[in-house]
C-alpha cells in the first residue's frame, strides 16, 4: 500500500511531463496530419535551454530566489523553444506541404537527428548535472518502515502542468486562434478561402506545442537535475505513445495518455523489471496502434473509398 | 416475373448500413439480372455509393444479405441453407454462391469476381497503361499466388502465362482505342481515356459482375456515347453483368435494362427505364423539384 | 528604360539585404543559447558557462552572406526560385542510355581490389581501401534491401536494423554454440563447424530474419504509413533492448566476441599448412581474407540487386508498386494487400539478415551498440537520397554518404590552428550532416537523385515515368 501510494505520486509526476509533450504531437497531427518526429528533440532543446538559462541566472546574475529563477527560466525556455520550432516548421516542413505523404515524416526524422547531434556538437556528449533543485519533501504517510513522500518539486510539476493546461485549453476553446486551428483541422482549403491565415495558424500550432514541450523540459530538469543530448528520443517516443493511447488529435486524450504512460512506467519499474520499462512503453505503443488506433478518446477513422 | 428476377446474378436482401447514428442505407432489396445492365440512380446522398461499397466488400453492411451466384441463381432454400451455415461461399449444382457481406474486399474481387471502378478515378498513375492492365490479372497469373518460383526463375511456363496476359491487355487496349499509349504512364492520359482505362483494368480481371461508379462523370457527349457502346459490348460480348451508378440520364436511359431508384437510403422504385421514367414518385423525389420544373427536365431526358 | 532597370535592381538589392539581415538575425537568435553559451564543468565540478559569441557572429554572418549571395545570383528573378537543378548524367545512368555504362560499372566493381592494390602499392597498404569498399558495399546491400520495403512497396520501415541484428546474432550465436560444434565434431570433423559455420548460417540468418519480418509485420502492416513507421521503430528498439537485457543469451551490452572468421569455402585463411595461401601457392598475407570478404559482399549485394530486378517483373513486384500507388484500387482488383505487404517486408528483412551475418563474420564481434535507431536512419537516408525505388540511385547515394562520411575523417587540414584547431574532430559531425542531408534532400529534391521510374514491361519502347506521377507511400 505504501509503495503503491509512492509510485502513484511518482507516476503522476512523470505522467504530467509526458502529457505536456504529448500535446505537441497531438496538435500538430490534428492540424496537418503528420507525426512530428522531431518533437522529442524539441523537448530536449527546451531542457538544454532551461539548463543554460538556469546557469546564467544563478551564476552570472546571482539570483537566489529559486521560484524567481524557475519562473524566468520557464519564460525563456518557452520563448526560445517556440522560436526553434517555428524555424523548423518554416525550413523543414512548410516546403513539403503538398509533396508525397512520407516526405514530411522523413524530413522530420532528419530534423530529429540534426537537432540531437547539433546539441551534442555544441554542448558536448556528457551528462550535464545541476545541484538538486527544491530538494525538500513532505512526508505524506509513514508506516514505520516506509515513508511515502511528496517532494516540493513534484507539487510544483503538477501545479504548473494543471495551470498551463487550463490556460492552454482556454486558448484553444475560446480564442480566435483556437477557432482558426479547429477550422484548419476540418478543412484547410476551405479555411483559407474563408480568410483564415493557414500558414500562420500552423506556425502558431508548432510554437505552442514547442512551448509546452519546453515547460516539460523545465520540469524534467527540475525533477531529474540532469540532461543529455540524447534525452529527446525516449521521452519523445513515450509521449507519442501517450498521444496515441489517448487518441491522437484529442487534447484531453493526450493528457490522459500521458498520465497513464507515467503510471504504467513507474508501476512496471516498481513491481516487474526496471530493465524492461522501455520495452513496456514501446510494446504499449505497438499494441495500441494495432488494436485500437483511435485510442481512448479519439474518433475512429472511416475509410473513404 | 420480371426478367431480372428469373436469374439474378446478385440478390440484395434487406441491406442496411449505419455509420454511428447515421443511417446511410436502410432496408434496401433489389435484384441484378444476369447479362443485364442495371443502373442505380438517386439524388446526391441517397446512399448509392454506400450500396456499392457494401457490394464490393469495402464496407461491412450493418445488416442484410448480398448473394452473388456464378452459373445460375440458387434456389431460395439453397441460399437459406448457406446463410445458416455461417460460411461465405458454397458450390451449387450450377456453379457457386458467394455471400459478399461475409468476404473481405480482395476476396470479393478475386473469388466472387466482382470488379469495380471508382467515382474519383483510381489508376496506378505512376505505372504505365500496360502495367495497370497486368496488375489486374495477377491473381490468375500464377498457380501459387504472387510469389511463384516459376516467375522468379523466368521459366517457360511463366513466360507463356505472361504472354497471354499481355495479349489480353492488348485486346482491351484495342477495344478502348488506347493501344498507341500502352507504354505511357497512366497519369499522363486525358480524363476520358483514364475513365475507359479504369474500366478496361477492371475487365482484365474477368469479373462476372462489373460495378461502375459514375462512369460518365466528366465526359463530353461524344465520349459518353462511346462509353455506352463499350458498356453494351461488355454486356453482350463478355457476358459480364453491369451494375452502375449514374447521373447522366442519356447513359442510364440509353443502355439500362433495369433501373433501381434510391432516395434517403431507401428504394423508391424499381423497374424498366420506361417505368421509372414515368413514375411520378421518381420524378418528384429524384429530381426534387416542383411539378412545373419536371416538364423541363423531362424534355432534357427525352421523354 | 535605364532608370526602370536601375530602380528594379536597387529594389532587388534592398529586398536581398533585408532578407539577408533578417536571416542573419534569426540565425544569431537561434544560436545564442546553445552555441553562444557552453555549459561545461568548472574547476569545482559544478557546471559553469563559457561564452562563444564570436562563433555565433561568424555563423550569422555566413548565413546572411549566403542568402545575400543566393538572392543576387541563383534566386535572381523570383521565377527561377525553387526550380530544382537536374542531374542529366545520373538520370541517364538509370535509363536505357546507361546500358553502355553498365559493363564499365561492373568491371570497376570486380577489379576494385586489384585497382586498390595497384593504386596503394601493395597488399598491406591497400587494406584501408579494401575495407572501405566492403563497408560501402554493406550499405549498398542494406540500402537495396530496404529499397524493396520503402521504395517499391512504399512502407516506411524505421526498424530495418532489427533484421540486420537478427541476422548478425543468429550467426554469432550459432557459430559460438558449443553443442552444435560438438555435434559436428563427432560426425564431420573437429574443425568443421569453425570453418563452415558462416556458410551454413548465412541462409539461416536470412530465413530467420524473414521469419521475424513475418511475425512483426503481420499485425502491423494494415496500419497507415506514419503509424507503421512508428511501430517499426518501436519493434527495432524492443529487439535492441531485449538484446541488451537478455544477458544469458546474448551476453548483454558486452556483446559476443570470438566469432570464427570466414573461410574460403572450408579452407581457412591461415598461414600454415592447408591454409588458403599454402594451397594456392601464394605467399601468406592476412589481406587475402579481406579481399575475399570484398567479393563475398559484392556477391551478396549482386544477389540482392538481381533478385529485386526479377521481383519487380513478377506479379508480386508489380503488386508492390501498385500498392504504393493506390491501396484501395489494389483491393478492388483482388490483391490481398496484407499478404503483399508482408512479402515485401519479409523479403527486405531477409536481405537485412544476410547483411547482418556478413557484418558479424567481418567484424567478428556483435553487440547491441551496432544496431541503434541511428543505423536504421542512415540506411533510410541512403534510400531516400538515392531516389526511392531506383537501384542505381541507392548505390550512388550509399557511395556518396558512406564514402563521404569516411572522407570526413581524413580532413586533417581542418585541424590546422588557423581553422578549427587540433581538438576539432570532423567525424563528430557525421550524424549532424546526415540529418541535414535528409532535410535538405526532402526540401530540394524530394524524389532523390534518380527520380524517374522505369516501366517493368513494354510493348514498343521502355519509357521512363516522371517522378511527379509516381506516388510514394500509401495513406
Amino acid at each position: 500500500m505504501d509503495i503503491f501510494l509512492q509510485q502513484l505520486i511518482n507516476g503522476l509526476t512523470l505522467g504530467s511531463i509526458y502529457g505536456l509533450i504529448a500535446i505537441g504531437y497531438t496538435m500538430v497531427f490534428g492540424i496537418i496530419g503528420m507525426v512530428n518526429f522531431a518533437h522529442g528533440d524539441v523537448f530536449m532543446v527546451g531542457t538544454f535551454t532551461a539548463l543554460i538559462a538556469f546557469l546564467l541566472l544563478t551564476t552570472l546574475l546571482g539570483i537566489t530566489s529559486i521560484f524567481l529563477v524557475l519562473a524566468i527560466v520557464l519564460v525563456v525556455a518557452m520563448a526560445f523553444t517556440g522560436l526553434v520550432s517555428w524555424a523548423i516548421e518554416r525550413v523543414a516542413y512548410r516546403p513539403l506541404r503538398g509533396s508525397f505523404r512520407l516526405a514530411p515524416m522523413i524530413s522530420a526524422i532528419g530534423m530529429s537527428i540534426l537537432l540531437s547531434n547539433f546539441v551534442q556538437v555544441a554542448q558536448g556528449p556528457r551528462n550535464k548535472a545541476l545541484p538538486p533543485i527544491l530538494p525538500d519533501v513532505i512526508v505524506v504517510w509513514d508506516s514505520g518502515s516506509y515513508a511515502v513522500t511528496l517532494a516540493y518539486k513534484q507539487i510544483l510539476i503538477m501545479v504548473v502542468t494543471a495551470v498551463l493546461l487550463f490556460a492552454f485549453w482556454w486558448l484553444v476553446q475560446k480564442t480566435a486562434l483556437g477557432r482558426a486551428q479547429r477550422a484548419c483541422e476540418q478543412d484547410r482549403k476551405m479555411a483559407a478561402l474563408l480568410g483564415v491565415d493557414v500558414d500562420r495558424t500552423i506556425s502558431l500550432t508548432f510554437v505552442i506545442g514547442a512551448a509546452l514541450a519546453a515547460v516539460a523540459g523545465v520540469l524534467y530538469l527540475t525533477y531529474y537535475g540532469v540532461v543529455n543530448f540524447a534525452d529527446g528520443f525516449v521521452p519523445g517516443v513515450k509521449a507519442f505513445t501517450a498521444a496515441v493511447l489517448g487518441g491522437i488529435g484529442s487534447l484531453p486524450g493526450a493528457v490522459l495518455g500521458g498520465l497513464l504512460i507515467g503510471l504504467i512506467e513507474t508501476f512496471w519499474s516498481a513491481y516487474f523489471s526496471i530493465e524492461y520499462k522501455d520495452v513496456a512503453a514501446f510494446s504499449i505503443l505497438a499494441i495500441t496502434l494495432v488494436f485500437m488506433p483511435q485510442g481512448l478518446l479519439g474518433r475512429p477513422e472511416v475509410e473513404k473509398v | 416475373m420480371r426478367p431480372w428476377e428469373q436469374d439474378p446474378i446478385l440478390a440484395v436482401d434487406r441491406l442496411s448500413m449505419r455509420f454511428g447514428g447515421l443511417v446511410a442505407v436502410s432496408d434496401v432489396s433489389f435484384r441484378v439480372g444476369r447479362g443485364q445492365v442495371t443502373a442505380v440512380i438517386g439524388p446526391n446522398g441517397a446512399g448509392k455509393t454506400t450500396v456499392f461499397n457494401c457490394i464490393t466488400g469495402f464496407y461491412k453492411p450493418s445488416a442484410g444479405r448480398l448473394a452473388l451466384s456464378h452459373g445460375a441463381a440458387p434456389s431460395p432454400s439453397e441460399l437459406d441453407a448457406l446463410t445458416r451455415t455461417g460460411r461465405a461461399a458454397a458450390r451449387t449444382r450450377k456453379g457457386g454462391v458467394f455471400l459478399l457481406e461475409r468476404l473481405p474486399d480482395h476476396k470479393v474481387a478475386s473469388a466472387a469476381r466482382v470488379g469495380r471502378t471508382f467515382q474519383n478515378i483510381r489508376l496506378f498513375s505512376g505505372m504505365t497503361v500496360l502495367e495497370n492492365l497486368l496488375v489486374a490479372q495477377h491473381m490468375g497469373l500464377t498457380e501459387t499466388g504472387l510469389l511463384s518460383p516459376a516467375a522468379l526463375l523466368n521459366l517457360p511456363s511463366w513466360r507463356r502465362r505472361e504472354a497471354a496476359a499481355v495479349e489480353r491487355a492488348k485486346t482491351w487496349l484495342e477495344r478502348i482505342h488506347l493501344i498507341h499509349r500502352a507504354d505511357d504512364p497512366a497519369g499522363d492520359l486525358p480524363y476520358g481515356d483514364q475513365r475507359r482505362l479504369e474500366i478496361a483494368r477492371a475487365m482484365c480481371a474477368q469479373p462476372v459482375l462489373l460495378c461502375l461508379d459514375e462512369p460518365a462523370a466528366g465526359l463530353n457527349p461524344r465520349e459518353s456515347a462511346a462509353l455506352n457502346e463499350l458498356l453494351l459490348s461488355i454486356r453482350d460480348a463478355d457476358a459480364t453483368s453491369v451494375l452502375l451508378i449514374e447521373h447522366d440520364m442519356s447513359v442510364v436511359m440509353g443502355i439500362s435494362d433495369h433501373v433501381v431508384v434510391l432516395e434517403y437510403g431507401r428504394k423508391i422504385a424499381d423497374g424498366t427505364p420506361e417505368e421509372v421514367r414515368t413514375d411520378p414518385r421518381v420524378i418528384a423525389a429524384y429530381l426534387g423539384v416542383e411539378e412545373d420544373a419536371v416538364e423541363a427536365i423531362e424534355a432534357e431526358v427525352g421523354v | 528604360m535605364h532608370e526602370a532597370t536601375a530602380a528594379a535592381s536597387s529594389g532587388l538589392l534592398a529586398r536581398a539585404l533585408k532578407d539577408a539581415a533578417a536571416s542573419a538575425a534569426i540565425t544569431a537568435l537561434l544560436l545564442v543559447p546553445l552555441v553562444g553559451m557552453h555549459a561545461t564543468e568548472g574547476p569545482s565540478g559544478a557546471l559553469v558557462l563559457k561564452y562563444r559569441f564570436g562563433l555565433v557572429a561568424i555563423f550569422a554572418l555566413l548565413v546572411g552572406g549566403l542568402r545575400l549571395g543566393l538572392h543576387l545570383t541563383v534566386w535572381r528573378g523570383d521565377s527561377a526560385r525553387g526550380a530544382a537543378p537536374r542531374f542529366p548524367a545520373l538520370a541517364r545512368l538509370a535509363g536505357p542510355a546507361g546500358d553502355a555504362a553498365k559493363p564499365v560499372f561492373f568491371a570497376v566493381l570486380l577489379l576494385y581490389p586489384l585497382l586498390a592494390v595497384l593504386g596503394s602499392g601493395g597488399l598491406g597498404p591497400s587494406r584501408y581501401w579494401i575495407d572501405l569498399g566492403i563497408y560501402i558495399l554493406t550499405y549498398v546491400m542494406l540500402g537495396w534491401g530496404l529499397n524493396i520495403v520503402v521504395g517499391l512497396a512504399g512502407l516506411l520501415d524505421l526498424g530495418y536494423v532489427a533484421f540486420y541484428a537478427v541476422g548478425a546474432y543468429t550467426f554469432a550465436l550459432l557459430a559460438g554454440s558449443v553443442p552444435i560444434s560438438d555435434f559436428f565434431a563427432g560426425t564431420l570433423g573437429a574443425d568443421f563447424w569453425r570453418l563452415w559455420s558462416f556458410w551454413v548460417c548465412l541462409p539461416l540468418s536470412g530465413l530467420l530474419a524473414a521469419l521475424w519480418g513475418v511475425i512483426l509485420g503481420f499485425p502491423v502492416l494494415r496500419l497507415r504509413g506514419d503509424y507503421l513507421a512508428i511501430v517499426t521503430l518501436a519493434f527495432g528498439e524492443i529487439i535492441r533492448l531485449v538484446l541488451i537485457n537478455w544477458v544469458d543469451l546474448t551476453n548483454g551490452g558486452a556483446g559476443i566476441a570470438s566469432i570464427p572468421p570466414i573461410s574460403f569455402f572450408g579452407i581457412p585463411f591461415s598461414s600454415g599448412e592447408g591454409g588458403f595461401a599454402n594451397l594456392f601457392g601464394l605467399e601468406f598475407n592476412p589481406m587475402h581474407r579481406n579481399i575475399f570478404l570484398y567479393f563475398v559482399i559484392l556477391a551478396l549485394a549482386a544477389l540482392t540487386a538481381v533478385a529485386t530486378i526479377r521481383l519487380r517483373r513478377m506479379p508480386v513486384g508489380r503488386a508492390w508498386e501498385a500498392l504504393r500507388e493506390d491501396e484501395i484500387a489494389c483491393r478492388s482488383l483482388g490483391i490481398n494487400t496484407t499478404l503483399t505487404k508482408l512479402t515485401a517486408f519479409s523479403i527486405g528483412a531477409m536481405f537485412g539478415g544476410f547483411a547482418g551475418a556478413f557484418f558479424a563474420v567481418r567484424i567478428r564481434f556483435v553487440s547491441p551498440e551496432s544496431f541503434t535507431f541511428m543505423e536504421s536512419a542512415v540506411i533510410l537516408a541512403i534510400v531516400v537520397l538515392g531516389g526511392m525505388g531506383s537501384q542505381i540511385g541507392v548505390a550512388v547515394s550509399a557511395i556518396l554518404l558512406i564514402g563521404g562520411m569516411e572522407m570526413l575523417r581524413n580532413l586533417t587540414f581542418l585541424k590546422d590552428p588557423w581553422l578549427f584547431g587540433p581538438d576539432f574532430d570532423p567525424s563528430l559531425y557525421r550524424m549532424l550532416i546526415f540529418g541535414f542531408a535528409m532535410v535538405a534532400v526532402m526540401a530540394w529534391r524530394p524524389r532523390g537523385l534518380v527520380s524517374s521510374r522505369l516501366a517493368t514491361i513494354f510493348l514498343k519502347e521502355r519509357k521512363k515515368v516522371s517522378g511527379d506521377l509516381v506516388r510514394e507511400g500509401h495513406g
